[in-house]
């Protein structure tokens, strides 16, 4: 097997495979785990190593899986140079943050618990890069909604932790379902969710009538992730995150995960004039207001929460723009804002964990305290303003240029500019406030502790993304050149159109505005002081955060306001409501049905020992609901009830069904009786008339309906299909009792669900009766004390005599079910008849100390037969539970059949005595240890 | 014959009805079973009923009855038991941690509460 024909799902699985490892590992050393977390990502790098070339011989690398052939979908993952890019941001970006968080999270953080919700994050973000199936990509999508919901609430004792991560995950996590059903549009008007189809198909895409909707949810998701307005501000919120994860997720990763997107399906939606004013409007107001907003954060990280929604709101507008060189600026800015601003974050943290805050009115002249890192922090915050030299100079640059060339035409094309410039003034003023406030004008203020450069590997990363801006800033041709050149091929699925990553493109308009961001941002910032009172006494405070939680507030009142019109917890009213709305159906359909109510089925004649059966009956039903409160003898007449049915079974050439319905009524009659024990004996009067009346109309129009609707089927003839089971019965299963072999073989699959789930009630009602107290009555309805020789004589001999009789019963039904009326489900309820007899005359205490099995253990063993059954066909490359039979010539017996469908119902057989003993004698057991306070309290 | 399973179909379907409108859990328990019975009958009988036909392979017999009915009824009858076992036990441990065996609503047994509580009060009184 070729490891390498499969190694782009392994990319993304493994940090997913790493996680609990990362986890494990935290047992033993907190080093431990970043080390199993540096490795993972390290595995995944080596795994892209092979396949890193093929981008750049312009290759698209697929490997696909079928998945759900019938809807057309495949596992799907592609490489390409935009995923290539992504994959290589995310894996050593993600290298960094490790080491980072290494030497950031304090001893009383969990390592483990961090690096495994960080490896899951970088899988379910790789996976979205990765993928060439749409519907594959939204799955990892709202992955990484769910891992950074997670790593955002890592501090989860935190009110602002817990509040912001429910706020991210809320809003991403409804983008990300808008997503899918955009994603299910497009696959709707292509045909495919294959990206390979999709990209190819932009001009069918557009030109669909459903064009509009389709971008309009896909937007919706993008937004949401990359906090777009109006969505953005779930992003300043989740910076109660750790700072690894800020500079990881909401600086370098996830975020993009939108922009991700736009440029994935650039070709195949954009171009259009809707995605021109969505996305542009959208990115341009983003820019503006974020940059605005930045200047007045206080907080260091608020103002690089800001700042990043700024530069993801530049990034966006540049897609809006459509142009081929357009994109290229974004996929360019996309790789520069990740390594500054991841740096920037990393900075922060540093200063938190050196100064004990953020307050950047606190934080002041820190160069001689750390001048290491304020170099670093310098460097950065200069790429971020677009300082020349520094690679953000470059990519904003090409912005520039764009906002001046690309809207030629537009009646509004010389405001693009203004706005633009107007952002990159604020852009300059934040930048500058984050150097000046916090590395000089003047000394700390009220600092609880004196601050010094950081341990030398929390200050690695830093210098290695400082160091990568700069030479990307200096030598761009050399270090970006050909990666972005190849993502950019990509994303746009054509040859990449000229661009030149020079430093120096001459005197033209773009460097004017960039020289007059920079002026007047020094002005702006240096006038700060005034600002920031107008700002603060002039606009008003919207907090984000008030206004989510009181439309989530509302929300909850309004659904609980919805189904309370509803449900008002009582059952009676539910049931009432289903009824009704079963009963309006049925007289619905009979109303429409224009054919007469009975068909031309020549009906069978009555004879009289069935009128009597009947009549039995009827009156039984009735009695059972008349003199329901009287509980012992409605249970009584229930049981009647249920023999007759067996009879009626036997009557009409059912012998299974006869055998099956006989032995339930035995263990549900034993099993109420134990039960009504512990409930009252009688039910009180009901007091509303008016409720009874109803229920009695509801009940006969439900009986009526019922009977009309049987009556007409029974009078049609019909074509059945089992016709193909009685001819296959004999030469395909090996058996002539049809609906043994329907069981075990053509349906075996349906029976293997029902024992589980008679497996799951058996270990259901085991967990419920797990230390379940109740009173017991000291005496019986009439006021008579119990009898207290439970256990007669002539019962306890009686049943001794016949147990093994009643075990042979049993394996004689078993043996011969699949041939002759019998079979796993009848045998396994005598087997249970004659355990639960000891347990009932010869009590418990004397029965287990006889009977040692467990039944947990039984129930195990039963699934496991079944389902072994079913794994040994499909290890013989046949379908899970096909069955073979053979005929052996045993002496004394003759000819035996032996057939595998045998041990698929010994496994029916063990499960339902596993599931019927233990339900029951779990529940004996409750009324023994109250039998025993009793005869204490006698004695 | 026809006519006679669809009255007993109907008439155990009617009973099951009011049983389950009930507001207490054993006689909803004793409801659950009856239309358990009900819909099984039913189910079986869409294999249209017949009398005396062969239900095993046997190579004199020449028409057999429909055996798909049957091996789904069956097994319901199984999970039928199932589900009334859990739907008990759910009944006792309802029982065990609200005190009483209502099904109507807390509005109910409070107001229920309230009313024999007075009644008490009226008794001691008098």
């Amino acid at each position: 097997m070729n490891l390498f024909a499969f190694n782009l799902p392994l990319i993304a699985l493994i940090p997913f495979l790493g996680a609990p490892l990362a986890a494990y590992a935290a047992k033993f050393s907190r080093q431990a785990s970043a080390w199993v977390a540096a490795l993972v990502t390290l595995l995944s790098l080596a795994l892209l190593g092979p396949i890193i070339h093929l981008p750049f011989d312009n290759q698209t690398l697929i490997q696909s899986w079928s998945w759900l052939p019938s809807l057309g979908l495949d596992f799907a993952f592609r490489l390409d140079g935009l995923a290539l890019l992504f994959t290589l941001l995310i894996l050593l970006i993600g290298l960094l943050v490790i080491l980072y968080a290494r030497y950031y999270l304090s001893a009383k953080d969990s390592m483990g618990r961090f690096f495994a919700y960080l490896l899951m994050f970088m899988g379910s973000m790789l996976g979205i890069v990765l993928s060439e199936n749409l519907i594959q990509l939204v799955v990892f999508w709202e992955l990484t909604s769910l891992t950074s919901f997670l790593l955002i609430s890592y501090w989860q004792h935190q009110q602002d932790a817990r509040d912001g991560a429910r706020m991210a995950l809320a809003i991403t996590g409804a983008g990300g379902l808008a997503m899918l059903a955009g994603v299910l549009l497009i696959g709707h008007i292509v045909g495919s969710f294959n990206l390979t189809e999709v990209l190819a198909a932009g001009d069918q895409i557009r030109q669909h009538d459903w064009y509009l909707p389709a971008l309009v949810l896909i937007l919706l998701g993008v937004f949401t992730k990359s906090a777009q307005f109006p969505f953005h501000f779930w992003l300043p919120h989740a910076m109660a995150a750790p700072t690894p994860v800020s500079a990881y997720l909401h600086s370098a990763t996830m975020v993009k995960a939108g922009i991700f997107m736009l440029a994935r399906l650039f070709p195949a939606l954009s171009g259009t004039e809707a995605w021109g004013w969505l996305v542009g409007g959208a990115g341009m107001i983003t820019m503006v207001l974020g940059a605005y907003t930045a200047l007045f954060k206080h907080d260091l990280k608020g103002l690089l929460a800001y700042s990043t929604i700024s530069h993801l709101g530049l990034i966006t507008l540049l897609f809006g723009f459509s142009t081929q060189l357009a994109a290229v600026a974004a996929i360019f800015h996309i790789i520069n804002h990740a390594t500054f601003k991841a740096s920037l974050f990393m900075v922060a943290g540093i200063i938190d964990h050196e100064c004990g805050t953020r307050d950047m009115r606190q934080v002041n002249g820190l160069l001689k305290y750390m001048p290491h890192t304020a170099v670093l922090a310098m460097i950065a915050a200069s790429a971020m303003a677009g300082v020349p030299l520094l690679n953000g100079f470059l990519s904003k640059e090409m912005f520039f240029e764009q906002a001046v060339t690309a809207t030629d035409g537009n009646s509004f094309m010389w405001a693009i500019p203004v706005l633009v410039t107007i952002g990159a003034i604020f852009s300059v003023a934040y930048s500058l406030r984050f150097i000046h406030d916090v590395f000089f004008n003047g000394e700390p203020v009220g600092l609880t502790k004196t601050p010094h450069e950081p341990p030398r590997f929390m200050k690695i990363p830093v210098d290695i993304l400082v160091m990568l801006c700069l030479g990307v800033g200096i030598a761009p041709m050399i270090l970006v050149a050909p990666i972005l050149s190849v993502a950019v091929a990509a994303s746009l699925q054509t040859t990449p159109p000229e661009f030149s990553l020079a430093i120096w493109h001459g005197l033209n308009l773009p460097l004017i505005m960039s020289f007059i961001a920079m002026g007047i941002g020094a002005v702006v910032y240096f006038n700060r002081h005034k600002l920031f009172r107008w700002h603060d006494e002039t606009l008003p405070r919207i907090d984000a955060r008030t206004l989510f939680n009181m439309f989530l507030h509302g929300l909850l009142v309004f659904a609980g306001k919805v189904s309370r019109l509803f449900d008002q917890g009582s059952l009676q009213n539910a049931v009432s409501w289903v009824l009704v709305t079963a009963v309006v159906a049925l007289v619905f359909g009979f109303s429409q049905f224009d054919s007469p109510l009975l068909g031309d089925r020549s009906l069978l004649s009555v004879d009289l020992l069935t009128l009597a059966m009947a009549s039995v009956l009827i009156v039984a039903s009735i009695i059972t609901a008349y003199m329901h409160k009287r509980r012992l003898v409605a249970l009584i007449i229930v049981g009647v009830i249920g023999l007759i049915v067996s009879l009626g079974f036997v009557k009409f050439s059912a012998p299974d069904l006869a055998l099956t319905q006989l032995s339930v009524e035995v263990v549900t009659i034993v099993l109420l009786l134990l039960a009504l024990f512990f409930l009252p004996q009688h039910t009180p009067q009901e007091r509303s008339r008016k409720r009874l009346t109803r229920d009695l109309i509801l009940s006969v129009t439900a009986g009526v309906s019922v009977m009309m609707l049987a009556m007409a089927v029974l009078s049609r003839d019909y074509a059945p299909i089992s016709d193909f089971f009685i001819e296959n019965s004999k030469p395909g299963g090996g058996g002539t009792n049809v609906v043994n072999v329907i069981l075990v073989d053509f349906r075996g699959f349906d029976t293997l669900g029902e024992i589980v789930v008679l497996a799951l009630a058996g270990l259901g009602i085991f967990a419920l009766l797990q230390n379940l107290r109740l009173p017991a009555p000291m005496r019986d309805i009439d006021g008579r004390e119990w009898n207290h020789d439970p256990h007669p004589p002539i019962m306890q001999t009686l049943t001794r005599l016949l147990f093994p009789l009643m075990l042979l019963v049993a394996v004689f039904i078993f043996l011969r079910g699949h041939n002759l009326p019998g079979g796993g489900f009848i045998a396994g309820l005598i087997a249970a008849v004659a355990l639960i007899s000891q347990y009932l005359a010869n009590g418990i205490d004397w029965t287990n100390a006889r009977i040692k099995t467990d039944m947990h253990v039984v129930i195990g063993l039963g699934l496991m037969a079944a389902v072994i059954t079913g794994i040994v066909a499909m290890m013989l490359s046949y379908p899970f539970l096909t069955s073979a039979f053979t005929y052996v010539k045993w002496p004394i017996v003759g000819k035996f059949e032996i057939a595998s469908a045998m041990a698929f119902d010994l496994g029916v057989f063990l499960v339902v005595i596993g599931a019927t003993v233990l339900i029951l004698v779990e529940l004996g057991k409750l009324s023994h240890a109250s039998h025993q306070v009793f005869e204490q309290e006698r004695s | 014959m026809e006519w006679l399973v669809s009255l007993v179909i109907g008439v155990m379907t009617a009973s099951g009805v009011y049983l389950v409108l009930r507001a207490r859990t054993f006689p909803l328990v004793l409801g659950l079973t009856l239309l358990s019975y009900a819909v099984n009958v039913f189910l079986f009988a869409m294999g249209r009923l017949q009398v005396g036909q062969a239900a095993i392979i046997r190579p004199e017999a020449t028409a057999y009855t429909d055996p798909l009915p049957q091996a789904l009824v069956l097994t319901a009858i199984v999970i039928a038991f199932g589900m009334t076992a859990f739907l008990i036990v759910l009944a006792l441990k309802a029982r065990s941690e609200l005190g009483n065996d209502h099904v109507d609503g807390l509005i109910y047994v409070a107001e229920e509460q309230a009313n024999n509580k007075n009644e008490s009060k009226s008794g001691a009184s008098s």
